[in-house]
């Protein structure tokens, strides 16, 4: 019993997911049962999987002790990367091969400068931030190309499900995430990850190739923010280059509630994949709950910083329970 | 002297005109306990880090059971059967023991590449016999390493080292921030690697305990070999003079 209590204590995405449930029956009554029936749900459900796929890369990348502040450029750069492509009469397929290649090289020179010149990744990304915007609104020429009318949304936009309850993305998002899980718990490259994140120099001692590893998680981190931009896009119907501003913080934000360490080593998937819920869910129930909407903000910081006194005071209770070891 | 396992001809190491290691040539026999002494900035790590892989020698040879050997990473030297136990030890404490345990070389279910999924039962089974093999008492290989003592953590490296079959174990300053009485476990480990016909290489600034537990003594100054000689044809006092 006792040992259980440890476990789960322990557990890093606990306090996110008990604020969840707290959060929702609050918001369930503050709006009169609004909150839970099937059109509310369907527009929480219907933009989750826009933050949450972008909040799987970052929670993966900061597990392996680095860091992504060019995710929200990336998000708008992959769409309109794409949507010049096809008004020059590129197929969706191979604009989409070409956003993903420009998303992963992305990925890839934020990883290898951070490697190469020993530079903290905050650094280099911020850097990216900036450019990856710059280089979206430099190749829409200032005015978002119209997107042809024979775009796969079936794939990705259109309602889904017992009640048309959700999107195709929604679906995509919960594939990405349980495959994104499975990787951290089950393989060999996420123990790599945990722990290159968790102590380096332990796992540069035990030859574990830990700058391809570091790479590899950018690249991921930056294709599924780019991926994440183009369902947005998808949805929107139009490629606005200014999508995704101020989202790397949000992610960052999502991560952190979902109980990953800026440190590295720490986290889960599912914590992120909470943390970004927690973050529709407030954005969607202050509203319905007729709070001023200008509390989103305060709202999510509180619980950045909430979340992880919670987490170490967890973590602390946790260690002073004793159980044989 | 039987056939040495491990032998190192003319190491040379510069470090950005840092002259680290001047020609070191030594040999390790078999089940022998080599103590190896020196003050910071003697080459001793230097020299421990080229043959775990860490680092490459500027230029040298590396002969083990007299076949040339190139080591250019940790994981040839661990192919080798080189393992190395390090002071600030080598273990994640975010991670459980049977993870910690195979780091860089879980078992596999299935694979491509090289990347696929682990066994987690066959980790759990293995770490806790191995443990149980190093003489510790764990009872769960799910528990953080982050939680266990200095010599507990110790005592986990020693089992993974053990587990992988080592033909030579070099502690690095293995016995820095242990109790007094983890030490002890430490020294009677290193004195036991001779039953199992492991080469032990053990660093330390603690002349006491090379003392205590190494049939052989190399102390180094300066980048270079300054006194090999058995642990009974020497003693404290001319150990500390050449150094």
């Amino acid at each position: 019993m006792k040992r259980l209590l440890k476990i789960y204590m322990e557990k890093p995405e606990l306090a996110a997911l008990v604020l969840l449930v707290l959060l929702v029956v609050v918001f369930q009554v503050k709006s009169d049962g609004i909150f839970l029936n099937a059109n509310n749900l369907r527009g929480i459900l219907g933009i989750l999987p826009e933050i949450g796929l972008m909040v799987i890369g970052v929670t993966i990348l900061m597990i392996c002790g680095e860091f992504d502040l060019s995710v929200g450029s990336v998000f708008a750069l992959m769409p309109m990367t794409m949507a010049v492509l096809m008004a020059d009469g590129a197929p969706f397929i191979l604009a989409f091969i070409a956003g993903m290649a420009a998303s992963a090289a992305i990925g890839f020179v934020n990883g290898f400068l951070t490697i190469k010149y020993n530079i903290p990744s905050f650094i280099t990304t911020l850097g990216m931030l900036f450019i990856a915007r710059s280089l979206t609104i430099v190749i829409s020429g200032g005015f978002p190309p119209l997107l042809p009318n024979d775009l796969p949304n079936w794939l990705f936009t259109v309602f889904v499900g017992p009640g048309e309850l959700f999107r195709m993305s929604f679906v995509w998002f919960v594939l990405v995430a349980v495959l994104a899980s499975l990787m951290m718990s089950r393989t060999n490259f996420g123990n790599w990850i945990r722990a290159t994140g968790g102590f380096l120099p332990a796992a540069q001692a035990m030859g574990i190739p830990t700058a391809r590893v570091k790479i590899a998680c950018f690249m991921l981190c930056s294709m599924l923010a780019g991926f994440a931009g183009m369902i947005q896009v998808l949805r929107l119907g139009s490629p606005l280059p200014s999508i995704g501003e101020g989202w790397e913080l949000q992610a960052v934000a999502a991560a952190v509630i979902g109980g990953t360490a800026l440190s590295g080593g720490i986290g889960a998937v599912l914590g992120g994949v909470i943390g970004a819920i927690l973050i529709r869910v407030i954005d969607n129930g202050l509203v319905l709950s007729q709070v001023d909407a200008n509390w989103f903000k305060f709202a999510i910081g509180f619980l950045t910083i909430f979340a992880v006194v919670v987490n170490t005071w967890l973590g602390k209770r946790a260690k002073a329970i004793k159980v044989e070891t | 002297m039987t056939q040495p396992i491990i032998s190192v001809r003319n190491l040379h190491k510069w470090y950005s005109g840092v002259h680290a290691l001047k020609g070191v040539s030594l040999d390790f026999s078999p089940n022998e306990a080599v103590g190896l002494i020196g003050d910071n900035g003697a080459g001793k790590s230097t020299l421990i880090n080229i043959l775990s892989g860490a680092q490459q020698a500027s230029e040298g040879e590396i002969f083990l059971d007299n076949q040339k050997v190139s080591i250019r990473n940790p994981r040839d030297a661990m192919d080798l059967g080189i393992e190395t136990i390090y002071q600030y030890n080598s273990m994640v404490p975010t991670m459980s023991i049977a993870r910690n345990m195979f780091i860089g070389r879980e078992p596999l279910k299935f694979s491509m590449l090289g990347l696929g999924a682990m066994d987690h039962r066959k980790m759990a089974e293995e770490s806790v016999a191995a443990i149980a093999g190093a003489g510790l008492h764990l009872r769960s290989p799910d528990a953080l390493v982050g939680e266990l003592s200095g010599g507990q953590r110790q005592g986990v490296a020693i089992a993974r080292a053990m587990h992988f079959k080592s033909k030579v174990m070099i502690l690095d300053e293995p016995t820095n921030h242990l109790a007094v009485k983890e030490t002890n476990k430490v020294i009677d480990f290193v004195q036991s690697l001779k039953d199992l016909n492991i080469t032990g290489i053990f660093i330390s600034h603690n002349i006491h305990h090379v003392f205590e537990c190494c049939d052989r003594i190399v102390a180094m100054a300066r980048g270079e070999v300054v006194l090999d000689k058995r642990t009974t044809d020497t003693n404290m006092d001319e150990v500390l003079d050449v150094l």
